[in-house]
């Protein structure tokens, strides 16, 4: 915890983060596939009761080049719901589950609307986050500029592989927190926390005081548990996908999320 | 939001370079293409582009890629008059007759290229998408020739439409996975070789079979397809009283073939012109996005959700087009029409007819257009007009049989 240099305009999401985590609380961020069945809005308040310190909300696309096999099914079935973003954004807006909400999409559908519309729009929702995981850091200055103007802190990734420079400079830009993959690979269940999870998480750490999250392939509270020892937080989103898909209810997949809660470091 | 995307000063740095050259490290030509790939796969990108500048500026790997081309493949390959059909249409035509090749299209310049620099990176296995099934069948072969494994990843749909090339690759010794998600056709297998590779990248290279993906891909196939450009260049030279066509036409699905083609001719005053399907046209119907880490024009909805293509031509059955070719576009350099289906199907009639050679139905949309331009402003009589026949028709016999 070296040289950690100031953050420029902090939003809200990075805010509240930064104060649970400063408070001792390790930070559990749930997924949820916006549109997955009629009562998903229900998935955010069942996240929230049961301890999350903000929630990212996947806003399906069509080609989900980063996801596994369980993301692309939910993603699969939300859109043959007729799920729009326009649609998913509206009943965002009138969910207030009471933490902050970051939404997790492809670039195309950022694109599409341009950058700064679409970041309007989350704001207009009430999200504070923003994660476009097919936006890395050489691309991403427009869309950050846009989410800054508009009050929305871009998450950026950083992998096992990414070069000490670039994490530098990952680090630097990415706002909220900054969300470590795990493994290299798609977002997806996993036996065990892989063995970069660790590493990676200390070397973000000595560049950045934004808080740390991990995520792909954290399943379990023991898996939860490991990973907060290293960093900050984490993400969990294919395992508890995969219990909606099989048809387990928001109180249910609550549940889940309370067990994991359990597991972490309160503050 | 194309002003977004760009990078400051990317046009003035486009504008020193001549057309189709080195993009540079930002792969950009003029707005489209870019890296838009996940982190876990920036340093793959980053590394291919390394390896592929140094090996492109090796004399040493370019004299065993040409060495190759020449006694595996079959190059160069000729082009030939039309003579029949030149005489009907009122035009001179040419051939650039890559269906000649080993494995039948001009696939395999660009897998070649690729293998021999995977083998260079130390990389033991090929990953390639194959929609139709050719371009998997030309990485099976070179994986077979280099001794590197190959797995190919196929929509489910597109496995049960092209049994005989699933056959063909396993013969081969590839492993061909079958992909079930989203349209289970080639975007998904794109989708799916890039989601592997992101776990694979430390043995495994991706053989991407177009001018499309992240950067270096648009600019390194372009660069391994070259060959079918600068070779008809030659010919042409030699058959042709001024030298240089008037008009030269290639079909254009992700456009590698039209790409290599065009490279050949674009600082001469021909006119480019790559012709897409109906049913697929990317440049004329689609708008600019973001789809397997390239910005390009893309078949989409309001919302950005992408679209399948629907075209007969499985080849081009793709909803993206090469982010050089919507450069091309945008500058006026190069023009994008469209033929549909039953023309394409027609023109494989009239060429198999009149000159003897059966083309593929891809290769076929290229001469659709000449066949329908041919005595109008598009195309006026005694026009000199070269059409790249990226490969030939027997694949599609079966397809053909129940619509002839």
């Amino acid at each position: 915890m070296s040289t950690r240099p100031p953050k420029m305009s902090m939003g809200t999401l990075e805010t509240h983060l930064r104060a649970r985590r400063d408070a001792g609380q390790a930070l559990l961020v749930p997924y949820v596939t916006a549109g997955l069945t009629a009562d998903w809005p229900d998935y955010l308040r069942a996240y929230a009761d049961a301890g999350a310190d903000a929630i990212e909300v996947g806003l399906p696309f069509s080609d989900p080049m980063l996801d596994g096999g369980t993301i692309q099914e939910a993603s699969d079935r939300a859109l043959r719901r007729g799920a729009t973003p326009g649609r998913l954004l509206a009943e965002l807006s009138t969910a207030n589950p009471g933490v902050p909400l970051a939404v997790m999409t492809y670039a195309n559908l950022v694109f599409r609307t341009g950058a700064r519309a679409f970041c309007e729009r989350l704001a207009e929702a009430g999200v504070t986050g923003l994660i476009v995981p097919d936006v890395p850091h050489d691309e991403a200055g427009p869309l950050s500029e846009a989410a800054t103007a508009a009050g929305v802190d871009l998450v950026l990734l950083a992998a096992p592989t990414t070069a000490p420079a670039r994490l530098r400079g990952i680090a630097e830009r990415s706002r909220g927190f900054v969300y470590g993959v795990t493994v290299m690979g798609t977002t997806g269940e996993r036996a065990a926390l892989a063995d970069s999870a660790g590493p990676l998480a200390g070397r973000l750490r000595e560049l950045t005081t934004c808080p740390v999250l991990l995520g792909f392939g954290i399943s379990t509270p023991e898996q939860a548990a490991q990973a907060c020892a290293y960093a900050d937080g984490v993400v969990v989103a294919s395992a508890l996908m995969r219990r909606a898909l099989d048809g387990a209810t928001p109180a249910e997949v609550g549940a889940d999320v309370a067990a994991i809660r359990r597991a972490l470091p309160a503050g | 939001m194309s002003i977004a995307l760009r990078g400051p000063g990317d046009d003035l740095m486009h504008r020193r370079r001549s057309a189709m050259s080195d993009p540079g490290p930002s792969g950009r030509f003029g707005r489209f293409g870019g890296r838009y790939v996940p982190e876990s796969l920036i340093t793959a990108c980053e590394e291919l582009e390394e390896a592929f500048r140094d090996a492109w500026d090796d004399p040493a790997f370019r004299a065993a890629l040409s060495q190759t081309l020449e006694l595996y493949a079959g190059r160069p390959t000729p082009v030939t008059p039309a003579l029949r059909l030149s005489a009907d249409l009122g035009v001179t035509l040419l051939l650039k007759r890559e269906d000649l090749t080993h494995t039948g299209s001009h696939k395999i310049n660009n897998v070649l290229g690729q293998a021999l620099l995977a083998r260079r990176m130390g990389k033991t296995r090929l990953l390639a998408e194959t929609g139709a099934g050719q371009h998997g069948v030309a990485t099976a072969t070179a994986g077979a020739l280099l001794g590197l494994g190959v797995t190919v990843f196929m929509g489910e749909r597109d496995m049960e439409r092209q049994q005989l090339n699933v056959f063909r690759m396993r013969l081969l010794g590839a492993e061909v996975v079958g992909v079930s998600s989203g349209s289970r056709t080639l975007k998904d297998a794109c989708s799916e070789a890039l989601r592997h590779w992101v776990a694979a990248a430390d043995d495994a290279h991706y053989c991407i079979g177009s001018v499309m993906g992240p950067h270096p891909y648009p600019w390194m196939v372009r660069e391994f397809q070259r060959v079918v450009g600068e070779e008809a260049r030659g010919q042409c030279a030699s058959l042709l009283p001024r030298a240089v066509p008037d008009v030269v036409v290639a079909c254009v699905g992700g456009g590698s073939n039209a790409a290599g083609t065009f490279a050949g001719f674009v600082d001469t005053p021909a006119r480019l012109v790559g012709v897409e399907p109906a049913g697929g046209a990317a440049v004329a119907g689609g708008e600019p996005g973001v789809l397997h880490g390239f910005h390009s024009y893309v078949l989409q909805d309001e919302d950005g959700q992408i679209q399948e293509a629907h075209s007969i031509s499985a080849g081009l059955d793709y909803p993206g087009v090469g982010p050089e070719h919507a450069h091309l576009a945008d500058t006026g350099r190069a023009t994008y029409v469209s033929v549909t289906d039953d023309e394409a199907v027609a023109a494989v009639a009239r060429l198999a007819r009149t000159e003897g050679i059966l083309p593929a139905l891809e290769s076929a949309h290229a001469l659709a257009w000449v066949l329908k331009a041919a005595g109008t402003p598009d195309l006026p009589a005694g026009s000199t007009v070269l059409v790249t026949l990226s490969g030939r028709g027997d694949k599609d016999a079966d397809q053909l049989a129940r619509l002839i």
